[in-house]
């Protein structure tokens, strides 16, 4: 389905759709546009949004930007000559289901496109891929994929998924939750999973708060950023999610923000192929609890602040320890580790079978 | 001072007025505001507390068990799953026998994934050993809150104060907000016997061998028992001084009944216009409301229900496998009497859906034109399915 990346499109093919019912008017669409092809327009949504039009359509090279970042599904570029008239979500998102909960501007929609062409481009069978998810704003990826995905209680995506994937070895596990459910209420599962290599790809949708509940203070917070409950400034240390993965030996551990859609992409489609316990932070906008009261304005400019403030990862100069984040300051980005140590059921397997030599049944017995 | 509250924030008003010294908590819906405002009260000062906002559930109860244990006056609230990831922990309040009073807006537990009204959450740790409340609107949340701490302080157990989510978490009502010097005069400042003293050195929560837990045990059981008699005292010394009295039960209509329809929370308001309208009507039809669950009310209950024809059982929570959680207790509490009455049980509203007048009237149509009741629990609203 998806067509060949980096070959130049035959304009005359292509077209640019808009589901303007599907559109929250967050303008990711229009800013991203690297060609100005894209602009807002005077029209209202039944919701009451502005929905994007084609402005310039002779300026598109249909390089589809605006279709990867729009977090609605609601922008794709379209031909029929290639067969193609869905956003690339549309087969893998319960498109039933929308709109999402999430609010304009969030940017998990856009973290979810890039996990869907990511999922593509890796060629994982996709009636062997598991999501799981926590609970959370980003614990509704879960409901609205269209993949066998379990919704599971506050915290315990990560411990889920181990069983899911010992029980169940010859599937894909991933776990897609927020930093809230991943690091704090699940922190404990999160490093014995990292130590452990269990077989798992996780998606940390890092937007520095609880955004179901309210908006209050996470463990990844920034020291002196506002939430609901650190009405003055957040005073306690932030974890730095990349170190600690990194420090307790987890294969793949890299960190984006939801305005680097193509590194995240890669990302995540490099984490679904390492074995073992692979980590992607993704820096996501929550505009409506985390950018408003941190003064930070709404999704696109977060979007803006991302672009600003990130910091490659150079691997001669930093390590991840350098990749701690503070308030208003520089987000450290990049693909940080990619080693080999043995995944939790390679470990398991190899010292049963040390001792057991030929009397060893792998369980479960495949087939 | 009269506000217009919500019932999250009468709970906040109600730990703000008790003079909590450390708050611990997790967010979780629908309890959330809670300690929004507790937060809010602690960072600008109107309340001399620490406010702690751990990382999750379970740590919240060990936080406030341990400030508790260093004789600070602590305070907590949750729900649903929440709750149920504090289970060891409520456990262990009881068993240090530590006076905390937390809030538990009731939550349907999952899954199915669900936020709304349900009494699962807070039965389902009815054995843990806390004294439970059950509430019925926003000013009674803010009175037992204060109350909890006095009963809590003088029986050596915590207290859990109970209201449906949404149907009173959410919803605004003018509650009576009492000032600072009167709650003062009222609630005296807390200082235990035995806490964690530098200056007197003890070693907490050690292993207790066969030959001492039984009897330890026991004296948790004896603390239930008093708390019955206590929840009835500090209930109506508050009234006196408040002007709102309150005790382990309350009573509508009961004494020439010879119907009691028996609810417990936010059921209980639309069951009084109910019963309203049928004593209009000429029925003989009284109301019980169970408002305190643990300690169970046992002489109470004996007392009302001796004597009358039917007992209607109205519960927002199933014991699976067995059926409404009020009515098995209520059943056993009068399984001795000689004269009892028939004990209908239904269970209504799980997961949010409404308890209306129209329902109850339905329920009590139902019993009036049946012979006995059935062999376990009714289910009522269940709407057709596979």
């Amino acid at each position: 389905m998806a067509e060949k990346k980096g070959k130049k499109k035959d304009p005359k093919e292509w077209r640019i759709d808009i589901d303007a019912e599907r559109c929250k008017g967050c303008g990711f669409c229009v800013e991203f546009c690297p060609k100005g092809t894209l602009a807002m327009s005077d029209d209202f949504n039944s919701k009451g949004y502005h929905p994007p039009m084609v402005a310039n359509p002779d300026s598109c090279t249909y390089c589809d930007m605006c279709e990867m970042v729009c977090p609605e599904f609601a922008i794709w570029q379209a031909s029929d000559v290639q067969k193609k008239d869905t956003h690339i979500a549309d087969d893998l998102v319960r498109m039933d289901r929308m709109p999402h909960i999430w609010c304009p501007g969030c940017g998990i929609g856009t973290v979810v496109n890039c996990f869907v062409e990511a999922l593509h481009e890796a060629g994982l069978d996709l009636d062997k891929t598991q999501i799981v998810s926590g609970i959370g704003c980003t614990g509704r990826v879960a409901g609205y994929v269209d993949l066998d995905s379990y919704h599971t209680t506050h915290g315990r995506a990560i411990p889920f998924a181990t069983g899911l994937a010992l029980g169940a070895p010859d599937q894909k596990v991933v776990v897609i939750s927020g930093d809230g459910d991943l690091t704090a209420i699940g922190g404990n599962h999160f490093f014995h999973a990292a130590r452990r290599n269990a077989d798992m790809t996780v998606i940390c949708v890092n937007n520095f708060t609880y955004g179901m509940t309210g908006g209050q203070v996470t463990p990844t917070a920034p020291q002196k950023s506002i939430a609901i409950t650190t009405p003055y400034g957040a005073f306690d240390r932030p974890f730095n999610i990349p170190f600690i993965a990194d420090s307790c030996g987890a294969n793949f551990v890299a960190r984006w923000t939801t305005y680097h859609v193509r590194h995240l992409q890669r990302a995540i489609k490099t984490a679904l192929l390492t074995p073992g316990f692979s980590l992607v932070e993704a820096i996501s906008p929550c505009p409506t609890l985390y950018g408003r009261r941190n003064k930070l304005g709404d999704g696109l400019d977060l979007m803006k602040f991302y672009k600003e403030k990130s910091v490659r990862f150079k691997k001669d100069q930093h390590t991840t320890a350098d990749a701690e984040i503070g308030f208003q300051d520089q987000i450290m980005v990049g693909n940080f580790v990619n080693r080999e140590n043995p995944s939790l059921l390679n470990a398991m397997d190899s010292s049963l079978k040390d001792k057991l030599g030929d009397k060893y049944v792998q369980w479960p017995i495949p087939g | 001072m009269k506000k217009v509250l919500m019932g999250n924030h009468a709970a906040s008003w109600g730990a703000k007025l008790s003079r909590v010294r450390m708050i611990a908590a997790y967010p979780i819906t629908p309890q959330t505001h809670i300690v929004e405002e507790l937060s809010e009260m602690c960072s600008d000062g109107r309340l001399d507390a620490k406010f702690l906002k751990v990382e999750s559930e379970h740590s919240a109860m060990a936080s406030v068990i341990a400030s508790e244990t260093t004789g600070v006056r602590s305070f907590t609230a949750s729900s649903s799953n929440g709750l149920a990831l504090m289970h060891e922990m409520l456990h262990w309040a009881a068993g240090a026998r530590l006076p905390i009073v937390m809030v538990n807006v009731n939550r349907a537990l999952a899954p199915g994934w669900n936020i709304w009204a349900d009494q699962g959450d807070s039965l389902a740790q009815r054995d843990t050993g806390w004294i439970q409340i059950y509430v019925e609107d926003n000013q009674e949340v803010l009175d037992s809150v204060i109350q909890g701490y006095r009963i809590a302080e003088q029986v050596n157990l915590p207290v859990m104060v109970c209201y449906d989510a949404f149907f009173l978490s959410h919803t605004y009502e003018p509650v009576d907000i009492p000032d600072q010097e009167s709650v003062d005069s009222w609630l005296p400042s807390f200082e235990p016997d035995n806490f964690l003293d530098p200056e007197n050195p003890k070693a907490y929560y050690g292993l207790v061998m066969p030959d001492n837990y039984m009897e330890m045990r026991y004296r948790l059981q004896q603390a239930h028992e008093a708390a019955k008699r206590v929840v009835s005292e500090v209930g109506n010394s508050f009234g006196n001084h408040f002007g709102r009295p309150y005790d382990l039960v309350e009573t509508i209509h009961c004494d020439d009944a010879e119907t009691v329809l028996i609810t417990s929370s936010s059921a209980t308001s639309p069951a009084r216009l109910v019963v309203d309208k049928l004593r209009d009507a000429g029925r003989k039809i009284g109301l019980l409301k169970m408002r305190v669950f643990r300690p169970f009310p046992t002489e109470i209950v004996q007392e009302i229900l001796g004597n009358k024809k039917t007992a209607i059982v109205i519960d927002r929570n199933c014991s699976w496998g067995k059926g409404g959680i009020f009515a098995d207790e209520i059943k056993g509490a009068i399984n001795n009497l000689s004269n009892r009455p028939m004990v209908y049980s239904f269970i209504a509203g799980l997961g949010g859906r409404g308890i209306t007048p129209d329902l109850i009237e339905d329920i009590v149509k139902q019993v009036e034109n049946s012979e006995s009741p059935a062999t376990s629990s009714e289910w009522i609203g269940l709407k057709p399915f596979n």
